[in-house]
């Protein structure tokens, strides 16, 4: 089991021929704080979400080949060790590399206001500060991303 | 402490109340909440009195301070002696950075120092790594070899100051470098003092940077236990950690049923492994967290003292009373701290501080308001370390020992406390104790289940922030100064470690490395031959890359 993807299948069905949302929540660096990950996994699960969480430690390459092989809509990262200004950009890039632009690149961490405005520039979506509701998070993602096929 | 009768007086004196004085005034206006709570969730009773302590002993359940079972503090004088140590953890960007910010918090009072390394030292490699990029001096100071040690103790005597290290898959390595420092200095091991938090379990259930798996990470702790009880006397070997599993959203009483289940796997390994309990249970610590429940926290720490108080006694039959002194590191709840009104941080910080000095801590680290933000500035760093000398020379809390002992309500959750962390042990002792019940996921699960617990009742309104689900603002803060780690740091630090590898001799490095696996792969212990390889300025990365190779690696199982 070890390494292995963690996916949660919520109960609620999606509509009618409609895929439901698939969101990566991936830990890119080497900080071990998982709390704030794994709240935001179980919220989205609980929300109807297909939720694929990596674990700890991910480089970027790890993270955007799990997003290939899970063919997800979403990525959503979080960094709280200071490494974001590299690792966010860097997962975008990827993505970028393998053709996979429409999937929607979000994060949260311990992310100083000052950085924001460059991280959106290189291609992050929206970054979630300390203290944002779950249910901001939830209702973004269901408003932002929309399922493929 | 009070007999039958007299709680069966005090039983009927409190019917009576609520019959003629409370449901009166009730039924006209009635309570705040629904249900009160600690922040843990447990529910508290309006009032306590002596019919709650019928069972209550004095002498066996609180006793004097200095005394078994410890309830009441471990020294006799506590702080009319002498003050908790002020220790500050303390560590960002290259060594001379956190090397000049150690000298200024002397300068300022403060009594010991407290190093936070970089997330690379932290996993085991080196700042020129892959995967140690963008990450360099960020979140603690790099350190990657021995020359970054000595600049990172530079013109401090480490004979009179104690340090402890944050660090546990390589501590032994860092230990190690902490010794090679203290030898250049003219200082012997054996006059040396510190600690090194060295607790792995609590990595698997919480901190979460580990390197190796269980079992072998057990056994280099052994081998420290081993080595440091006949080479460094006055080390503290292992600081025991609720602090993390703590902040990854335990409650309370999981915090202390887990951390305190550590403990006796760790005397249990040192045991098995043929070292005489007294020979280094002495030298055991802990650290916990103060969250922001003010009495729960209180009656955390005076609970978890009697219940190591009487494992030691009577399930290892230790005879050293030093064996069955917990002695604790405090630090106030980083996960408390909000992004939003930052400086109301400081009043919470403030709080916390006071509930670990009543909760009778031997050392004490206050947050900076700024850290939901950044690494603390200058100022911020200050002002934390002057809440503690507030508490300590102006509040008069210091002046009389265990003040809140006695009181109905403390004694009270202080039993409750134990009750219910010792039903918890009990259960880990069932799954084959801490290290089977971390393979099963079973502490982690619990964790997980609390902390999202708490965050619906967050989300719901029934716990409250302020600044946050309560009293918040609409409009933008006001900015506070943000402290900034240079990029240039991290080019500077791979460019050292570069430079250190290309001077050294060669042929020594090889044979020390061949040494570290022969050493991992036999029943040698390990510290002497860690010992030998930083001397050659082997670094952190190529030691733990040994390791790795003859000991495998540990991966997140990755549930939620």
């Amino acid at each position: 089991m070890a390494g292995a993807l963690a996916k949660g299948r919520s109960e609620t069905r999606p509509r009618k021929g409609m895929r439901k949302i698939r969101v990566l929540i991936g830990k890119p660096g080497l900080d071990g704080h998982d709390r704030g990950a794994k709240i935001i996994a179980r919220a989205l699960r609980d929300a109807g979400v297909e939720v694929i969480y990596t674990g700890l430690h991910q480089t970027p390459e790890m993270i955007v080949n799990a997003a290939v092989q899970e063919d997800v809509d979403a990525i959503g990262l979080s960094i709280l060790s200071g490494a974001h200004n590299y690792l966010f950009p860097k997962v975008v890039d990827l993505l970028r590399e393998k053709k996979m632009k429409k999937v929607v690149v979000f994060g949260g961490g311990i992310i100083p206001d000052d950085d924001i405005p460059s991280l959106r520039k290189k291609g992050v979506d929206r970054i979630f500060t300390p203290g944002t509701p779950l249910s901001e998070i939830v209702e973004y993602v269901n408003h932002r991303v929309r399922p493929r096929g | 402490m009070y007999n039958g009768k007299k709680t069966k007086a005090i039983r009927e004196h409190r019917s009576r109340w609520e019959r003629e004085r409370l449901k009166p005034l009730l039924s006209k206006a009635p309570e705040r909440l629904r249900r009160f709570s600690t922040v843990s969730d447990e529910l508290i009773s309006d009032l306590y009195t002596p019919a709650d302590l019928e069972e209550f002993e004095f002498s066996r359940d609180l006793g004097f301070p200095g005394e078994y079972p410890f309830t009441r503090g471990v020294q006799p004088s506590m702080y009319r002696g002498r003050l908790w140590t002020m220790r500050q953890f303390s560590g960002f960007g290259s060594a001379e950075d956190t090397n000049a910010r150690y000298h200024y918090l002397l300068s300022q009072g403060q009594t010991g120092l407290s190093v936070a390394f970089h997330f690379p030292t932290l996993m085991g490699y080196d700042s020129d790594h892959e995967r140690a990029r963008g990450e360099v001096g960020m979140c603690g100071v790099a350190v990657d070899s021995l020359k970054d040690m000595e600049i990172l103790f530079h013109k401090i005597p480490l004979d009179r100051t104690t340090t402890s290290m944050t660090i546990n898959a390589p501590a032994a390595i860092l230990l190690a470098m902490y010794i090679a420092v203290a030898e250049q200095q003219g200082v012997s091991s054996k006059k040396i003092g510190g600690t090194i938090q060295n607790d792995i379990l609590k990595e698997y259930i919480a901190q979460h940077s580990w390197i190796f798996p269980p079992d072998p990470s057990v056994r280099i702790i052994t081998d420290i236990l081993a080595y440091c009880a006949d080479h460094v006397p006055k080390w503290n070997t292992i600081s025991i950690s609720g602090y993390h599993i703590r902040e990854a959203g335990s409650t309370a009483v999981q915090e202390l049923a887990f951390t305190i289940a550590d403990g006796i796997a760790y005397v249990q390994a040192g045991v098995d492994a043929g070292i005489p309990v007294d020979k280094f249970a002495p030298r055991l610590s802990y650290f916990f967290n103060a969250h922001m429940d003010f009495f729960e926290e209180i009656a955390k720490y005076r609970a978890a003292r009697r219940m190591w108080a009487r494992i030691m006694r009577e399930r290892f039959k230790a005879r050293d009373e030093n064996s069955w002194k917990l002695r604790f590191h405090t630090q106030t709840a980083g996960v408390t701290l909000t992004a939003q009104q930052p400086m109301n941080n400081i009043v919470r910080v403030a709080l916390q501080g006071l509930m670990a000095v009543l909760g009778g801590t031997q050392s004490l680290h206050t947050n900076s308001m700024d850290e939901t933000l950044a690494l603390p500035t200058e100022q911020a760093v200050t002002i934390a370390l002057r809440t503690q000398q507030i508490l300590a020379e102006e509040s008069g809390v210091a002046n009389s020992i265990d003040p809140l002992g006695g009181s109905f309500f403390v004694e009270k959750q202080t039993n409750e406390m134990e009750e219910k962390a010792t039903a918890y042990i009990r259960k880990i002792d069932e799954m084959g104790g801490m290290v089977e019940a971390i393979k099963r996921g079973y502490p982690q699960r619990e964790i997980i289940d609390a902390s999202y617990h708490y965050q619906r009742l967050l989300e719901k309104g029934e716990k409250k922030v302020v600044g946050v689900n309560c009293y918040a603002r609409e409009e933008e803060e006001l900015p506070i100064p943000i402290l900034k780690i240079d990029q240039e740091v991290e080019r500077k630090q791979v460019a050292r470690t570069r430079e250190v590898r290309k001077k050294r001799n060669a042929k020594r490095v090889a044979s020390r490395i061949d040494a570290l696996k022969d050493a991992a792969l036999s029943r040698q212990n390990l510290m002497p031959v860690i010992l030998d390889a930083v001397r050659e300025y082997v670094t952190l990365g190529e030691i733990c890359d040994a390791f790795r190779e003859t000991m495998g690696t540990y991966t997140d199982p990755a549930f939620y």
